[in-house]
């Protein structure tokens, strides 16, 4: 009974860290899907959401607004709001110039791109990693008294309840929408796209932002959940992501839903029975064998060369 | 048009302010386990409007800026006259090279000590750009990881001479044989991927070979590093002040002058300018042997390359294996030179860098990315009262360099014979 309630427990955190994996993985794999290229300063973009919550939280707080539903609304919509910036402009100032090079350009552009915006939010407000107060505290509580117990977090849920509502918007608007189905079209064909009068820029930029803001979704709930934010903190939650997507067949986006929470659970059964120092192995070895035994992800389409 | 430039400077400008007034604007300060917000002073927030309405004005006579731009000569023109001929060009080169090498033996006797130092660094950066250049610039793999294999080459020198008091000439070998297998065992499935997923998978291998050395504790010290790692000998003599070890003398005795610290800083200095050259000399064999030329015909193009029968597998798996084996090299060095290394020293940054000098001196061109390696290390250092900005700029400059002039300071030039344009 313990162990299986230990297990459910991995299985819950896993889950719960998977799907904010998935909210990043999408802005890489839409990306990747319409130009083919690692942006690389992602997983900046997220961290910069991040801070921009935090900044909201603590001014809403220090004027004095107690009513939590609407910190937490203004938050999100700010961090969204600056993030799709960032997004938009970094998109307009170092991928638009390279675009159609040589596939090490845009990529060299991005390291660049994300070295940069580490240090700008390094500059204006220091390396030092500052507390995120835990708005949202309690939770459920199962099994028996003694030994281990199993608790399943409002945080949690939050995170759970955000990630599906941005899911299934994100599907509806791909689906749906007109920009949505020029999204589509854009990613299977940009040439034969632009000849049928789509604005492709318009479309790239779309994408860029409509991945910057859910990324921004993915800060603030990963700053409440972890406690604290650092310049240093997109970085390697954008190499997860990234992962995730390539997981998942990168170009896809259920791709992308789906490796962020197989990424998450493996992360966190490796920390729950292993040791939480080599989660992060586990997840980098999981890729590898991955795309070993095949190389377009779990539902990613085959690539057919052609000569 | 002129309403519709007007809209689109004023709303960059909004999304200037949008994307730097936030950040900029507001300072958290952590105070015990509350955070407080304060406003930065005044100048900071002239300087963010400032910034804003630079980029309105510009979007708004972007049109002629650009031209104006476009009439000023180009510093660096790409030119457009015939490569010299083969013999002539090789000559001339190898007379500057030579002349480069036999100054840069002497100079160090001259200089401080500190540049003398500075000056090994630079060595050990151009022996990792020049083998991540086979790899990159010649057989157009990403790898993202390579100062994985750096790692390999100084843990291998710090750990053998730990447990088994291994001199550094017998582990400059042992270092790089052992950084080419890692490269053989990590090449031979991960080869087969194709450009984007392989830069991943590199990346991945390079991060899992950090994590390693900074969990596995027992073995590698974990993030306190290894110290203590000796210093290179000169045919049995040490450079420090008396003889660690037995049956060994000092340089100093043997040869009746005074002990000085500097010795032993100039010592590794020429021993990191001989491995550097050696690294460009053999690589510079490679690029005309045919394995060379199979690097450049596959990255050219792949299905041509194989259909006139060269294995996909064993071309690439050479280049990965040859920069990896120069990476262990350089990461020997290292190790000598620091005396101390940590995790700290085996980071993504450090890959990023390596790359960026690769990409900056052009891809696949020696000297280009030998300036390169000097540009990128010294740079930094020159411009000390801006080393908060140092990144920040550095970053900047990655983006503007692939902006303006992504084929690199010098672009590798091949003998080639074009087609006359048909009248």
């Amino acid at each position: 009974m313990q162990d299986l309630l230990y297990f459910f427990q991995q299985l819950i955190n896993g889950l719960t860290i998977g799907s904010t994996y998935a909210l990043i993985a999408i802005g890489y794999t839409m990306v990747y899907g319409i130009i083919g290229m690692i942006n690389f300063a992602h997983g900046e973009i997220y961290m910069i959401g991040a801070y921009t919550a935090l900044i909201a939280i603590t001014g809403l707080t220090a004027l004095g607004v107690a009513w939590l539903p609407l910190i937490l609304i203004v938050a999100l919509v700010c961090a969204m709001i600056v993030s799709s910036s960032m997004g938009w402009a970094v998109e307009r100032v170092a991928y638009r110039p390279v675009r159609g090079r040589h596939r090490l350009i845009p990529l060299i552009s991005a390291i660049g791109m994300s070295i940069f915006l580490q240090n700008y939010v390094h500059l204006a407000q220091g390396s030092r990693n500052i507390g995120f107060p835990s708005l949202i505290d309690g939770g459920f509580n199962f099994g028996s008294g003694e030994g281990f117990q199993m608790s399943l977090s409002y945080m949690q849920i939050t995170i759970f309840i955000t990630t599906l509502i941005c899911m299934t918007a994100l599907s509806l608007f791909i689906s749906r929408s007109r920009t949505g189905r020029a999204c589509r079209a854009v990613s299977q064909d940009l040439g034969m796209a632009n000849l049928l009068g789509i604005d492709t820029n318009r479309i790239i930029s779309a994408t860029f932002v409509i991945g910057a803001a859910l990324a921004a979704v993915a800060g603030l709930l990963l700053g409440m959940y972890y406690g604290s934010v650092d310049p240093l903190f997109g970085f390697i939650a954008g190499l997860k992501a990234f992962t995730a997507a390539v997981l998942g067949g990168i170009g896809s986006i259920p791709g992308a839903m789906l490796g962020g929470l197989i990424l998450g659970v493996a992360e966190s059964m490796t920390s729950g029975y292993l040791s939480g120092e080599y989660k992060d192995v586990i997840s980098f070895s999981l890729l590898i064998l991955i795309l070993l035994f095949k190389p377009t992800g779990l539902l990613g389409k085959p690539e057919v060369e052609k000569i | 048009m002129a309403a519709n430039n007007f809209r689109h400077a004023l709303f960059c400008a909004i999304i200037t302010l949008i994307i730097s007034y936030p950040i900029i604007g507001f300072n958290l300060e952590a105070q015990g386990i509350n955070v407080m917000l304060t406003g930065a002073d005044t100048g900071t927030v002239v300087m963010v409007l400032l910034a804003a309405v630079m980029v309105f004005l510009f979007q708004l006579f972007r049109e002629q800026i650009m031209g104006a731009l476009r009439s000023v000569p180009n510093p660096l023109p790409q030119s457009s006259k015939e490569p010299m001929a083969e013999n002539r060009r090789a000559k001339i080169e190898s007379w500057v090279l030579t002349g480069i090498v036999i100054l840069a033996l002497f100079w160090p006797f001259f200089v401080s000590r500190g540049s003398v130092d500075l000056a090994t660094l630079v060595l050990i950066y151009v022996m990792l750009a020049l083998g991540l250049n086979v790899v990159v610039g010649l057989a157009g793999l990403l790898d993202l990881g390579y100062v994985a294999f750096y790692a390999v080459g100084a843990y291998t020198f710090a750990l053998l001479s730990q447990y088994t008091g291994i001199s550094f000439w017998l582990a400059l070998p042992i270092g790089a044989l052992l950084a080419a297998l890692f490269g053989l065992v990590l090449g031979f499935p991960v080869l087969r991927l194709r450009g984007d997923y392989l830069a991943i998978v590199t990346l991945g291998f390079g991060e899992i070979i950090r994590i390693l050395l900074n969990n596995w504790t027992t073995l590698t010290g974990g993030p306190n590093g290894i110290g203590g790692i000796p210093d290179p000998t000169l045919f049995g003599m040490e450079f420090g002040r008396r003889v660690k070890e037995e049956g060994n003398t000092s340089f100093h005795e043997t040869f009746g002058i005074a002990y000085s610290g500097e010795h032993k800083v100039i010592f590794l200095y020429l021993i990191a300018l001989v491995l550097a050259v050696f690294t460009a000399l053999v690589i510079r064999r490679f690029m005309r042997m045919p394995v060379g030329r199979a690097w450049e015909a596959l990255r050219e193009d792949e299905i041509a390359a194989r259909s006139l029968g060269l294995s996909r597998t064993a071309v690439k798996l050479s280049a990965f294996t040859i920069g990896a084996f120069f990476a262990g090299f350089a990461g020997t060095v290292f190790a000598s030179k620091q005396g101390f290394i940590s995790p700290e020293s085996f980071v993504f940054l450090e890959s990023a860098i390596i790359l960026a000098i690769v990409v900056l001196g052009g891809m696949g061109s020696q000297i280009g990315v030998v300036l390169a390696a000097i540009a990128v290390t010294i740079l930094p250092e020159l411009a000390r009262e801006f080393s908060e900005y140092r990144m920040l700029i550095f970053g900047a400059a990655m983006v503007l360099m692939m902006v303006w002039r992504p084929q690199g300071l010098m672009p590798m030039r091949r003998i080639h014979i074009e087609l006359k344009k048909q009248e």
